[in-house]
């Protein structure tokens, strides 16, 4: 290099010590750049293993979920008993028939008392009823339960006519905007009204399903996607989603949301005839397609048959993955992964261009795959745990490409800093999985000491890791995050017992078992789910009799190895018997774990 | 001898565990690959703390010979076993960096203004994006002098990583 020396152009001493102190300025930076770089890499995997746990164990518990519809069609062919007695759980179990001349007695039962100060809805519903609710929920008024019914039997009679798919035009100045899962998120709801406008006919929308559960606000939102369908039916289209589902609703929570809100005696929701799960776009004519999946009607006897039962579940269960060809959805217990061959295959039979679907959380609430072919689309941000995700919608239209559109709903008015949020999702996430750990705490055991041939205590991160999926079937990053569920000593081994520590499941009584205790722990939304269904007049009590039945079914359907006495001892001393019932909230109540390095002392966990 | 070997194809497995865990966590497809921008934070989140410009010649060693934007997992695998086994990249010990700052604060006040730390930040070295300056910023800033304090800071990020 020729470049000058400066001190040999008279620049003296100043420029070189101003040139070392700017070297040295770089390195700094450098330093402080590359750590942070680093450090900030690691919130991001922090975070994306949270999100990881929430989404294993939700999907496992989407695989009981179908392992309990099993458990009824079990409970049915066994439980003689009920099936004489009550002939109407068949029909609630298995989809009801609420013929429309029945509309008129419902509504006849309920009368609006004059100090009702919530919404009032004008049929024909206009869109100053969309209007209204929508001002009377962010005053979190609850719409009365008459306009409830008359708004569920209008929609249902209208969607009772439409068919299962629905096509509709676009153009350049008349974009469509297509929404994923709400969840019964209102807020998320009210943002994307805010930024994108209310439905209208210049503004049409897609909604694809899960409208409900989990989120505490799913019959709003319910009641506004409806109204506004009514409104707009040929501009606001509904597809469906696995959460438009009786049983799911009872283990993910619009069936609790609704209890708790009406308040009402033989809250019989007619199972909403509704609409496919895809959206599927067309861009080649600018026609769009939204797709819709199969009518159930009014009557009984036109129910679907088994082999378009697993139709509809595949159409609303399945995920695309990246590997070719059609396999079982393991993960979830329904529905399939397909892969890029067969989106391509589908898409150029039925000349398609996109598929659009939900389904699946992302983080940032939508995801493109199978090369641009198909997109996920999910609106409910904060899903799982605020700062677990954020919400998406997209704006298409024919021979435009989509524009998608995210957010976030924060209840502070800034953004915590990023480390403090990943605290807060990566410690629920892993008080999750404790929990999920001691409802197996037996089984877990049992698998460890098999491989601590020398009872030692200790096992190698193999040997753990390997019990630890098998035995919880949840497929986690177990090495990366044994530091926050057992010590681990200096060569490398885990003490097993250590992930138990801190955690126990109360013990309602003291002389019982711990495995029946953690057995009821273990299924008690299920148990819960069942002893709901039983119990018909919604009193929240069982008797011991149908309790005891009840438990003995349960048992062997899921092959739980419990002494009977061991049961009844466990009912007796918990002394919940009113008259010959057992009041089962309470029962399922006095069942939670403890986590002892907590202010809480009860759990927390989004329990249906 | 043989025990020795034993040893290293042990921690030599316990490596490739490792590392298909971080690489599936990013592998949304679940198809042995990932997107290509993603590489830094798996590389980071397993314990290394490349320059951008190492990351860069790593992405390079990764990649195909016709980058596709996508990083498949047989090709990372064999890369990453020899950057943890070499122990390349070791991460910043927390002296050196609080000795970083230091130096950017000649006059030993114990704090950056914001507009100090941004300067530096995005005029020096590798600059930081927008959104990571942000990020540092929301975190870093004291909000009742509007300044970072260095040591705390360091202190609290530390404590938050153990």
């Amino acid at each position: 290099m020729n470049s000058p020396n400066l001190e040999d152009m008279g620049c003296g001493t100043s420029s070189a010590t101003k040139d070392k102190k700017s070297e040295k300025a770089l390195k700094a930076a450098l330093v402080i750049q590359n750590w942070y770089r680093g450090y900030r890499a690691r919130l991001k995997t922090r975070q994306r293993y949270a999100l990881t746990i929430f989404q294993s164990i939700e999907y496992a518990d989407e695989q009981g979920q179908l392992q309990l519809s099993n458990f009824f069609s079990f409970m049915l062919e066994n439980y003689t008993h009920v099936q004489e007695k009550e002939p109407g759980l068949v029909t609630r179990l298995f989809g009801s028939s609420i013929q429309d001349k029945d509309r008129q007695d419902y509504l006849e039962l309920i009368e609006i008392p004059d100090s009702y100060c919530g919404p009032r809805l004008q049929f024909p519903l206009t869109f100053t009823d969309i209007d209204l609710l929508i001002e009377a929920f962010k005053q979190q008024q609850i719409l009365h339960a008459y306009y409830v019914l008359e708004v569920l039997f209008e929609t249902k009679k209208v969607l009772q006519q439409m068919p299962n798919f629905t096509h509709t035009n676009t153009s350049p100045s008349k974009e469509i905007t297509i929404c994923g899962d709400l969840h019964g998120k209102l807020d998320d709801l009210f943002l994307i009204f805010y930024k994108n406008g209310l439905p209208s006919v210049t503004n049409p929308y897609v909604f694809n399903g899960d409208f409900v559960d989990r989120g505490k606000n799913s019959m709003e939102i319910l009641m506004i996607l409806f109204v506004s369908f009514l409104v707009y039916p040929n501009d606001l289209h509904l597809n469906r989603g696995n959460h438009e589902d009786f049983m799911m609703n009872m283990r993910y929570g619009f069936t609790k949301e609704i209890l708790h809100k009406y308040k009402m005696r033989s809250v019989l929701m007619p199972p909403i005839p509704m609409d496919g799960d895809r959206a599927e776009k067309k861009n080649k004519l600018g026609t769009t397609t939204v797709a819709q999946g199969i009518r159930t009607s009014g009557s009984f006897s036109e129910q679907l048959t088994k082999q378009e039962w697993e139709q509809v579940i595949d159409i609303l269960w399945s995920d695309p993955r990246g590997k070719r060809g059609c396999y079982p959805n393991t993960n979830r217990g329904g529905g399939c992964y397909f892969g890029p061959d067969i989106t391509s295959k589908i898409l150029n039979k039925y000349q398609l261009k996109i598929l659009v679907r939900s389904h699946e959380c992302k983080p940032e609430g939508y995801e493109i795959c199978h090369d641009g072919k198909v997109i996920t689309v999910f609106s409910a941000s904060n899903y799982y745990e605020e700062g677990s995700n954020r919400g998406a919608y997209i704006r298409m239209s024919s021979g435009t490409t989509p524009r998608f559109f995210q957010y976030q709903i924060t209840k502070a008015t800034c953004l915590r800093p990023l480390y403090q949020r990943v605290n807060a999702i990566e410690s629920s996430a892993i008080r999750m999985l404790k929990e999920r750990m001691i409802s197996r705490k037996t089984d877990l055991i049992r698998a460890f000491q098999l491989q601590d041939r020398n009872k030692s205590g200790k096992l190698s991160m193999g040997q753990w890791a390997f019990s630890m999926e098998n035995v919880l079937g949840l497929n986690l990053p177990w090495r990366s995050l044994s530091s926050h569920l057992v010590t681990t000593d200096k060569d490398g081994n885990i003490d097993y017992m250590s992930g138990f520590q801190d955690v126990h499941i109360q013990k309602p009584v003291k002389e019982v078992q711990s495995t029946l205790i953690e057995t009821v722990y273990r299924y008690r939304s299920d148990l819960q789910i069942i002893f709901n269904i039983i119990d018909s007049d919604h009193s929240g009590l069982i008797s011991m009799e149908e309790f005891r039945s009840m438990w003995k079914l349960f048992k062997s359907h899921y092959s739980v190895h419990i002494d009977d006495s061991q049961f009844d001892e466990l009912a007796e001393r918990m002394d919940l018997n009113k008259d010959g019932s057992i009041d089962f909230n309470e029962f399922l109540k006095a069942f939670y774990v403890v986590h002892k390095f907590d202010q809480l002392t009860k759990s927390d966990t989004k329990l249906a | 001898m043989a025990d020795d070997r034993d040893r290293d194809e042990i921690a030599v497995a316990e490596f490739h565990k490792k590392i298909k865990e971080a690489f599936e966590v990013f592998d949304h497809e679940s198809n042995n690959t990932v997107d290509v921008r993603e590489v830094g934070t798996i590389i980071r989140s397993l314990g290394c703390c490349p320059s951008e410009g190492e990351l860069h010649d790593l992405i390079a060693e990764v990649e195909e010979e016709e980058p596709t934007g996508y990083i498949r997992f047989e090709k990372f695998l064999p890369v990453m076993t020899e950057v943890l086994l070499e122990r390349r990249y070791r991460p910043i010990p927390e002296d050196i960096l609080l000795r970083a700052f230091e130096v950017l604060d000649p006059a030993k006040r114990g704090f950056l203004s914001k507009d100090e730390l941004i300067k530096y930040m995005t005029e020096e070295g590798e600059p930081f994006s927008q959104e990571e300056m942000e990020e540092m910023l929301s975190a870093a800033i004291d909000p009742e002098s509007n300044s970072v304090l260095y040591k705390d800071y360091i202190t609290m990020m530390v404590i938050d990583e153990n």
